[in-house]
This record gives structure tokens, sequence and C-alpha cells, in this order.
């Protein structure tokens, strides 16, 4: 008696708890159509794991004249990312505001916006964002005390960029094309042993009694986590050639 | 006998009936014996692992397959009080399958601990003993500790590391708020190591305010402090009117005279009303550094300037002009602890700068301000209001005592227990949640709370969360050993006349001093090593930045010449470095041959162009200081031994150690000693 009471209870759970997931989505139906999807701003942000953007992403719906469109239904979606909005309909200006909060684990997130077309099928946007562990938050702090003076080209209110004073120009962190070529090792041994231990610049130091092991690694894990074009572990790549 | 030959009952044949019934209790006899093997076999670690078998045998990973070591993982540190079975499901942690990019099976990221050394609850919390997913991850009725959101993670380096911490920004961030903020005025908390944290913000005494300000001003500020200054760290009571009137007139009504206050303003000659004034006034404004610590609002919104003090967007609007004047004289005689310093100015000076900030009025600030007159009432009601909220936990008002334990101590408000918080109806249940609405809105679990509305920004609140989220009690039963306590300021002051001469000009607000002070300027704790006499007294009666690309410099003072010589003879004995002297460098290895190779080091080998100029013409570096002049501002002896090991005489700094050997070190420093070139190209 008891164990039926105890299955047909299970039983009971099992199908509340199946059909509790079927309401939790409930459709927002479009107005209007669109044709085109663009990005307004908020891609290629940088956060820590588990955190909002700092901005919100801002996307816009066009119609086949080009112009904006009120009323389209646009919807996120991103394997492990929490939208404020998950899906909207455009504003006055054919616009949808969310903010995108990543996942637990650090590297690169994509985001895919979504409109239906007239008549079925759906035109779509792709954004990436990017998560820092902690490994790349010390390459970060590592990288704003010492790195940034020279390798950023902007230049703050509290740190004008020492960048254009120098020739051969420095590497841009971000600068993808140029830095995923070239090998964890190599970029470790010019941060430790300076420019000229690898055939470059004197101008770059060596800082290999300036910093611990783990701080040039957490850098080299922070310029590979914010590349663009994205960073691709040499044994992936490899795998897919 | 033929009745004991008789077979008894119990031989007796079971009717069908008994057989069945037997039948179906030894059914169920066996059904409940196989639920406990069954629920072990079909259990969830049971399955993650098997998954694991399979993904590791697809991945034709034999070896890795044949050294699996099935059943319940744990770690065991009785020291920390960890026992942990996360590893029962979350087997690959090492990384030795590559690639396993889903949960459970993930690669730890690189962290600086040994898993095997802390376990996993220490950082991630959740039931580390729990042997399904949901008991270890999520609050159950018996188990309250879900896991810590990813964004909060840094809270658990905080439970060892009480001080700032390389690559924990939001933790660091959020201590530091916890301080300016001001949180510590009215709640209470201690850290692991027994270190009460401290307010750093600096909040004014009001107890000679109707000096300084009008009761319209408190008014509006009270009301509103962010309209005043968008950067105003007080926070937003949300008065109504008459509260805020009442608590105007008790302020304008508790003010007593400060002892300058008898002092009639020096007659100052008005500055001309013209525009060259105008820009003589911003000149003097500029060059004075004024900048550094205050900030003003440009035309695009944005704040330019620091915050260490005041904002002063729209100080016309609110001070005293007699006020005003009587404080950029001496700001001592007003209030004794300020951080403001002593400049000298003179009469044409303080006529300036008078007109300058006066011009600084938005007119519509307090047009609409009209209060009514203040009676006994009002002001008895004003002064109950400002004891029950608080206002002496942070400002020091005359006949109001600070508050003692006016707010919760938050010394352990990581572990509080959800079955004593309160929560606001449709927020998540969680002690993460909680602390952070309670940040950005404590009102919204009750009008009636004293808690008042800060103007804080979504990540600030993040922030403080995360610092708020480190006071755990796991933290405070962790044995000291493993405790990093902070660095605590010392109690350093410089003493006899230089030492008043260093307090009246605040040297401590920006350089820091055998541990104490401030640290946006350079430490001066060995400067007497490092420095001539001769560029030193130049320094202080003209100080030209070293650094072409800072935009923070030294205020101009108007020392006198007596002054300059008290401050230059105690700098130059009392902070000199252990082992830098004269004798340290052989006055003859600084020969022509030896700046020879020094500059060929300094262009080619080091490339020490790149950050410092050591020659205008040529050189663009604007990292370091510039070097041009530098034979004439520092002793060769530091520069020798700077040059071995920039870390070693002055922590934190920017330079490299470039590991030189010390005959690199005395070539570089006797090129350095050559440039004898005024600084900036300019007069001295």
């Amino acid at each position: 008696m008891r164990l039926a009471w105890i299955s047909s209870l299970c039983l009971a759970l099992v199908l509340s708890a199946c059909s509790s997931k079927r309401d939790s989505k409930q459709a927002l139906a479009p107005k209007v159509y669109g044709t085109q999807i663009v990005e307004v701003s908020g891609g290629k942000q940088v956060t820590d794991v588990g955190s909002e953007t700092p901005q919100p992403v801002v996307v816009q719906v066009n119609g086949a004249d080009g112009n904006p469109v009120t009323g389209a239904l646009v919807s996120f979606q991103g394997e492990g990312i929490q939208f404020s909005l998950p899906q909207a309909l455009t504003d006055a200006s054919g616009q949808v505001t969310t903010l995108p909060q990543l996942g637990s684990s650090s590297g690169l997130y994509q985001i895919v916006a979504e409109t239906p077309k007239v008549g079925g099928g759906a035109t779509t946007l792709n954004l990436q964002e990017i998560a820092l562990g902690y490994e790349q938050k010390l390459g970060r702090a590592v990288n704003e005390k010492y790195c940034v003076r020279c390798h950023d080209s902007e230049s703050t209110p509290e740190r004008v960029s020492n960048f254009d004073n120098l020739s051969p120009a420095p590497h841009q962190f971000s600068d993808g094309a140029a830095l995923n070529n070239i090998p964890d090792a190599d970029l470790i041994n010019i941060t430790t042993h300076g420019g000229p231990a690898l055939g470059k610049s004197a101008q770059m130091p060596a800082y290999g009694t300036t910093l611990r092991p783990v701080e040039i690694k957490a850098v080299v894990a922070y310029i590979r986590s914010i590349a663009d074009p994205p960073y691709q572990m040499p044994g992936v790549k490899y795998g897919k050639e | 006998m033929e009745e004991n030959n008789k077979p008894g009952p119990l031989r007796s044949r079971p009717s069908v009936r008994e057989l069945g019934l037997f039948g179906a209790v030894s059914v169920l006899l066996l059904v409940s014996l196989a639920i406990a093997p069954g629920k072990d076999y079909f259990s969830q670690w049971r399955h993650y692992q098997k998954s694991y078998l399979k993904l590791a045998t697809e991945r034709q990973n034999g070896t890795l397959v044949r050294n699996f070591h099935g059943g319940i993982q744990q770690i065991w540190i009785p020291k920390l009080g960890v026992t942990d079975r996360c590893q029962t499901c979350h087997v690959n942690q090492s990384g030795t399958l590559l690639g396993a990019s889903s949960q459970p099976f993930r690669k730890h990221p690189p962290v600086p601990h040994e898993l095997d050394e802390f376990g996993c609850v220490m950082c991630h919390r959740g039931q580390g003993t729990a042997t399904t997913v949901d008991e270890a991850h999520y609050a159950t009725a018996a188990w309250e500790q879900p896991l810590l959101p990813a964004r909060y993670l840094e809270a658990s380096c905080g439970q060892c590391h009480l001080g700032v911490l390389e690559g924990t920004p939001r933790l660091n961030e959020g201590r530091q708020l916890l301080s300016s903020e001001g949180c510590a005025h009215c709640h209470s908390i201690t850290q692991p190591d027994g270190n009460v944290v401290k307010p750093e913000d600096d909040p004014p005494p009001l107890v000679h305010i109707a000096e300084k300000t009008t009761r319209e001003w408190i008014f509006a500020w009270i009301k509103n402090p962010q309209a005043y200054a968008a950067s105003a760290t007080m926070p937003n009571f949300q008065l109504n009117d008459q509260d805020a009137a009442d608590i105007s007139a008790f302020l304008i009504a508790q003010s007593t005279s400060s002892t300058t206050a008898k002092d009639s303003v020096k007659h100052t000659a008005s500055a001309p009303a013209n525009a060259d004034a105008a820009t003589q006034a911003a000149t003097l404004y500029g060059s004075s550094f004024c900048s550094s610590c205050h900030a003003v609002q440009n035309e695009a919104g944005n704040l330019v300037g620091g915050n260490f003090g005041p904002e002063l967007t729209r100080v016309g609007s609110k001070v005293n002009p007699e006020w005003l004047q009587r404080w950029l004289q001496n700001p001592h005689g007003y209030e004794p602890g300020t951080r403001m310093p002593h400049y000298r100015f003179d009469d044409r000076q303080i006529a300036l700068l008078f007109s300058f900030l006066l011009g600084k009025k938005d007119p519509d600030f307090l047009a609409n301000v009209h209060l009514p007159a203040s009676d006994a009432n009002s002001i008895a009601h004003g002064k109950r209001l400002v004891t029950e909220s608080g206002c002496a936990a942070c400002h020091q008002i005359n006949g109001v005592n600070p508050p003692q334990n006016f707010a919760p101590d938050l010394s352990h408000v990581g572990s509080r227990a959800l079955s004593q918080v309160v929560f606001v109806p449709g927020m998540k249940h969680t002690v993460p949640d909680y602390v952070a609405a309670k940040i950005s809105d404590p009102r919204a679990f009750g009008p009636g709370l004293k808690m008042p509305k800060f103007s804080l920004t979504d990540q600030q609140v993040v922030a403080l969360t995360t610092a708020l989220l480190a006071q755990t009690d796991r933290a405070a039963a962790l044995p000291r050993e493993l405790l990093f306590p902070a660095q605590h300021r010392s109690n350093y002051h410089p003493g006899g006349d230089a030492g008043k001469l260093m307090e009246d000009l605040h040297c401590l607000s920006c350089h820091s001093i055998n541990g104490n002070g401030g640290d946006m300027a350079p430490d001066l704790s060995l400067e007497g090593s490092a420095v001539q006499r001769a560029w030193l007294e130049d320094f202080m009666k003209d100080p030209n930045t070293l650094r072409p690309a800072l935009i923070r410099r030294m205020p101009k003072f108007n020392l006198t010449p007596a002054e300059i010589k008290t401050l230059s003879d105690y700098i130059l004995s009392a902070y000199q470095a252990p082992g830098i002297d004269s004798g340290i460098l052989d006055p003859h290895a600084l020969n022509t041959a030896a700046t020879a190779r020094g500059k060929q080091l300094f262009y080619s080998k080091y490339g020490c162009q790149s950050c410092h100029i050591a020659d205008y013409k040529t050189d663009k570096g604007y990292v370091g200081p510039a070097l041009a002049g530098v034979g004439n501002r520092l002793t060769a002896g530091w520069i020798y031994r700077w040059l071995q090991d920039p870390e070693a005489v002055r922590p934190g700094t920017l330079m490299p150690n470039f590991n030189l050997k010390e005959d690199e070190a005395r070539d570089l420093a006797a090129f350095l000693m050559t440039l004898k070139a005024k600084q900036n190209g300019g007069g001295k």
C-alpha cells in the first residue's frame, strides 16, 4: 500500500514537473515581421564569469525598405546565458534591449538573436561576449598595471598611452590576427626574457624578475581570452582540420 | 495417543488464500530488500561515472578507463572542516580526459590552490557531503547552503585573504567601498583576524554649519544630495519636506561659532571683474592642482577631477562668501581635522579663487526652496529626527551623541540562516540576493526601515555583496595560521617643527611615509637617500611635474624659504634608506668610459627611452619620469641601488627589475648622472 502511495506520489510529482515546464514558456506573438536583424550595440564585451555584461545588448529589426519596424518579435538564445528579457517586441525605434548574464565558465559566449520572417523561417544575428575566469582576471590585473601603457593605444584621463611613442608599434592584446599565431611558449618567453630573446624589439623589457611565472601565464591566458578573431587551442584547431 | 498422531493445525495443508498471501508478502519483502541496492545502482553519481567511462571509451582512452576508480570519492580535511564528495561526479577536475566541455566533466580552471588541499565547498559553498545533485547544489529544508553564484565567487577568496588580493578585483572594490561609502559608520564588520573595518570617507562635522552655508541649502541637500553633486556619497534618506525643513532648522540652531569666526575677514582687494581676471583665476585653480582632489562637472556632464574632496560644480550656490574667504586663508580654523591642506595663498590669489568658486553657481538649485521660519517645535522635532536617523553616526553634531550599535553587525552576514531572513515577495530566497537587494534598495523591505538609499551602480552593488559574503561563520572558525591579514596603516606621524608643517600641508593625504598615508603620490620613506638638496628645495618652491603624462600633480603651496629649509632638513636626515650612502659607489667609477657604456646600455640593450625621456630632442617615452636633468635630481648611490632592484626600495613600482649586473648598474648610473639638462626644457 505504502509503495503504491509513494509511487503514485512520485508519478504526480513527475507529471507536475513536466506540466510546469510546459507552462513556463509562453510565446509572444509578433505584430509585424521584419526582414533583417542588426546589432546596434553590445557585442564583444568583456565581463567576469557569472556576471552581466557592462552594457546591454541592443538589436534592431528592419523591414524590407531598410527602416526599423515596431512590434517585431525578437528572441535571444545562448548556451549558459540568462537574459533579462529573453524575448520581446521591438519598441518605437525598432529596437530591443536585453542584458545578458554569462555562465559560470570562462570563455566565449555566443548569443543568437532571432526574428521570425513572414511565412515561416527566421532571420538570425550572432553576437559574442567574453567571460573572464580567475586566471584571466589575474592576467587583466597584471595587464592593467604593467602592459596597457604601451600595448593599449587608447588613453584615459588617468593614463596617457605610450603606444604612439614606440617603434615598432607594440601589439594590441586583442589583435588576434597577429597574436593567435604566436604559441603560448613564445609569448611567455618574450614576456619573461624581453623582446630581444626572440629577435623582437629591445623596447619590450624582460619581466622575468618582476613578475611570477603564474602572473606571466595569466597574462597570456588573458590575451587569449580577448583575442579578436577568437583564439582556438592548437589541439582544437588541429582536430577540426 | 491417537490424538498425538493427528497432524496439528501447523502441518495442515495451507489453503490457496494463505499461499497467495505468503507469496505476496515474500515478493513485497524481496522488492523492499531490492530498494536500497537498486537506489544505489541507479544513483545519479553512478550514472555520471558510467557516462564518463563511456565518453572515455569513445575517445579510445584505454589507460584512463583502466585506471579509473569508481565509487564515492571524498576529500577530507579536518582542519578546514571540509568533507567533500563533489569529485564523485566531477571526476575530470584535473582534466585527464581532454576536451570534455560539459558538466560534470569539465576540467577545473586554473586557480592558485591545489583542490586536494582546500576541497570544493571552501570556495563554491554548497553541501560537500551530499551525494545527489539537488542536495549538493541547492538549498533544501535540512541543508541551507546552496552553491555560491559565480559572480560572487571572489567572496570565498576573501575568507582567508583579508587584504587586497591580485586577481580578485570585485572583492577588492567591495572592501574599498565598505570603507569609502561609510558603511562602517553604522555597521560593525569584524574580519576573522579581529580587524574591524574602518570608514574612510570624510563626513564633515556640522558643529559650525551655519557659518558655512544656509538653511535652504541644507534642506535641498538632505532631500537629494545627488542633485547638488552627482558624486556625493551622502545617501538619500527619502525625507518629506516637513522633516527636511525641521532637520535643517535644528542643524542651524545647534551650530556654534568656530574659533576663526570672530576674526574679521582680511580686507582683500576684490578681483577686477574682467575676462583677464577670469582667465587668471582659472589658471590659478589649475596650477594649484585643486582638481587633484576636487571634481567639477563639465558641459558634457562628465566629472573631471579627483574624489578626495567634495565636488565643486555648484559650490557657489552652497557656501557663505565670508566663510569661503576664511576657508581659503586657512581651512583648519573652521575644521581642524579637514583633509584640505593649508595653502599659503596671498590676498590677490584668494580674491581670484574666491570669485572663481562663487561663480560656480546653479541659479535653479535653490530657486524653489522657501522654508517656513523655524520655531522651538520644529527644532525639537528636527533634533528627534537627527537622533533617530543616526546622522551622528557619521557627522559630529552638537548635543547629539554618536549612536552605539546603530545597525546590525555584519561580521557573519555571509552565513546568515535563511530562516532568519525576511524576504520581499517575489525575490529569490538566497542570501546573496537578499544582501544585494538590501544594499540597492533598503526601503523596499519596509518604509519604516532606517537604512537610507545609497547611489550605487549595479557593479558596485555586486562588489559590496561580494565583500559582505566573505564574512562567514566558516571564515571566523578558520585556524589563525591560514589567514592573510590586510596591511594596515601604521600610526606614524613626523615629529618636530617639520612634523607640524607636514600636518598643516597634509602631506600624508597623498604621500605615504613609513606605512602611513595615501597612495596618490610617491612614497617618501626613503626620499632622503634619493634626492639632492638643491633639487628638493627647488621642487618645493615650484613643483614641476616629473611625469608629463600624469594628471594628478603636486600642488604649489607657496611655502616660505624658511619652511622649505625646515622640510628639506627633515626629509634629508630622517628619510634615509639603509645601505645607500655616498660610499656605495666609488666616484672614480663614474668616468667617461663608464658614461659611454651606460649610454649604450640605455639606448640599445635595455631600450630605456621607450618609457623615459633622457633627451627631449630624441626621446618620447611617457611611462616613467622624465630623466633629462636626473643628474641634478637623484643621488648616484640611489640610482645604482634602484636599478638593481626597484621593487626593494619602492614596493609596487611599475619599473621592471631588469636583473642588471653590478657593472651595468654602475655604468647606467654614470650615464644618468651626466644628464643635467633643465626639467621639461623650461626653467626650474
